[in-house]
């Protein structure tokens, strides 16, 4: 299973967080890897998305849709302060 | 609610007798690939199947040993929580209840484990009597690494994502312990008749 | 229906196909009409969404194909085998019928004249989409940088805008197609895939600091963007998109 990246969740991350969300760095918490989302890879043929830190391999964002809410778990990629809403 | 697409089916739906189709699903012929990350590929030689946790005696078999345990060849249906079922899928592999005779336990609930880090819960109950296997052949063939091979676990009465690929090892517990996906959100028990999908259903 | 558009919300929203156009036996481009259009940036993509009569829906993505200056919004859609979408819009869509979608999207996967260059852009098949509408920016700006194209195709027949890249090519930007599985016996471009030596010969040097976007098949783009960071290339300066399946 290859992995995409960001880009592939970028309507959706944008749906969440009411911004462009691809170039938005983060650290992996794992180990400490920063990344923009756009360099992320990206599995989302899921009951999910799943979005992984390319250096470790560690699960940094989860994304899912809860009886068509959608949940974005970024806890294990701190982001600066997005600006906007 | 979106206008409709003049013509759009989607995939290719296959007729199916209703009463074999939990709510909410649809039946395909195709066997889609879901990951929550890359395909693991370990060889035979490093591969084995552990049962630990809450158990007098760990048990452990490597490949060799593991497909030399009677095992069974099962036809069943198999459900997705993203909502394709697929119908008459053939598999090959060992019985749960075969495996768990060789350990001693008082735990009521599991946490099955795979290469790559995924987790699933289960209860003792739902992979006992039957009910579920490790699978290491899919249609007479070896299974692929796309499709959880080496082996995968097989819990066929629930949803699809209980059934770990590249399965590991089972760990008892004596409470239930959410596993990857329950974790964010989705059943603890995932009985696609009652449309457990998500916490609280 | 008209909805009014929120800045900072990404709303869904109905545009017409107003023709189709055959790129090549794989491909058709979709020109489509939005009535609330508020342009895009050159490599952003558009989220479509299709909507069965049972409720069934499916979502992809799609670059946008079209230039920001360009009238009207066309995408290019390459029909996959076992698709699910792609098949309904180069097949099933006719002039006239309603298609859902929401964009522009992207920040990251974007060039304008404003970011400089010289900019390359490295394409494996349907990846050459983005590509278009960075081309056609480039052409309708100053041209302060150099541009130029790295266009790995199957096959001739499968090339995506052919006519449009050889007139790019006379007005000055640099197209470089290579042929991976069957090419004319006078073939004159380059054959086999994208490998170190190939990017080598037709890439500017590291020490001139390109601006390189790298779009296609995740393989694709992998082996390419680790070719250029061996070769001396500042991952910084490297941008990719993946295409792939996804599921909805």
């Amino acid at each position: 299973m290859e992995a995409l990246d960001g880009n592939a969740i970028a309507g959706t991350l944008f749906e969440y967080f009411a911004t462009e969300m691809t170039t938005a760095p983060g650290t992996c918490a794992h180990c400490g890897t920063r990344s923009q989302i756009a360099e992320l890879a990206v599995y989302a043929r899921a009951p999910g998305a799943v979005v992984r830190c390319r250096h470790c391999g560690s699960v940094v964002i989860v994304l899912v849709t809860i009886r068509n809410q959608l949940h974005v778990d970024w806890s294990a990629f701190p982001m600066e302060e997005t600006s906007g809403h | 609610m979106s206008p409709i697409s003049r013509g759009f089916r989607g995939r290719r739906r296959e007729h199916a007798d209703p009463s074999r189709v939990p709510p909410g699903q649809y039946v395909t012929s195709d066997f889609p690939v879901l990951s929550a990350g890359p395909t693991p590929h370990t060889p035979p030689d490093e591969w084995s199947f552990t049962i630990d946790g809450a158990v007098a005696e760990p048990a452990s078999w490597p490949w060799e040993e593991f497909v030399a345990l009677p095992s069974e060849t099962i036809t069943v249906d198999i459900h997705c929580v993203t909502k394709w079922s697929k119908l008459d899928t053939s598999w090959r592999g060992v019985s749960l209840d075969t495996l768990l005779e060789s350990v001693v336990t008082e735990a009521g609930y599991l946490t099955a484990w795979s290469d790559g880090g995924y987790t699933t819960n289960l209860t003792l109950d739902d992979v006992t009597g039957g009910k579920a296997w490790v699978a290491y052949e899919y249609g007479a063939e070896p299974l692929e690494a796309e499709h959880g091979g080496p082996a995968r676990l097989l819990v066929p009465h629930l949803y699809f994502w209980k059934s770990a690929k590249w399965v590991r090892g089972l760990t008892l517990t004596p409470d239930d312990e959410p596993g990857f996906w329950e974790g964010y959100g989705y059943h603890n028990r995932g009985d696609p008749w009652l449309e457990q999908r998500y916490q609280g259903d | 229906m008209a909805r009014a558009a929120i800045p900072g919300r990404l709303t869904w929203q109905l545009g017409r196909v107003v023709e189709l156009v055959d790129e090549t036996p794989r491909c058709k481009s979709l020109v489509i009409e939005l009535p609330e259009w508020r342009g895009h940036r050159a490599g952003q993509h558009v989220d479509v969404r299709l909507t069965a009569e049972d409720g069934y829906q499916a979502e992809r993505s799609y670059s946008i194909a079209s230039s920001p200056g360009d009238a009207q919004l066309v995408l290019t859609v390459e029909r996959l085998e076992d698709g699910e979408v792609s098949p309904y819009l180069t097949d099933e869509l006719r002039p006239g019928d309603e298609l859902e979608l929401r964009g522009p999207i992207g920040g990251y996967f974007v060039w304008e004249p404003s970011q400089g260059g010289p900019l390359l852009l490295i394409a494996g098949g349907s990846g050459v989409v983005p590509f278009r509408a960075m081309l056609r920016r480039w052409t309708a700006g100053e041209r302060d940088v150099p541009a130029r194209l790295l266009y790995s195709s199957r096959t001739l027949q499968e090339v995506i805008y052919r006519t449009e890249l050889e007139r790019l090519a006379e007005e000055g930007a640099e197209v470089n197609l290579t042929l991976t599985r069957q090419w004319p016996a006078d073939w004159q471009g380059h054959r086999g895939r994208v490998d170190r030596a190939l990017l080598a010969e037709v890439t500017w040097p590291p020490q001139q600091r390109p601006l390189v976007y790298v779009c296609g098949p995740t393989a694709f783009v992998e082996t390419v963007a680790e070719a250029l960071v061996k070769a001396g290339h500042e991952p910084g300066r490297i941008k990719t998109e993946r295409f792939g399946p996804t599921g909805s």
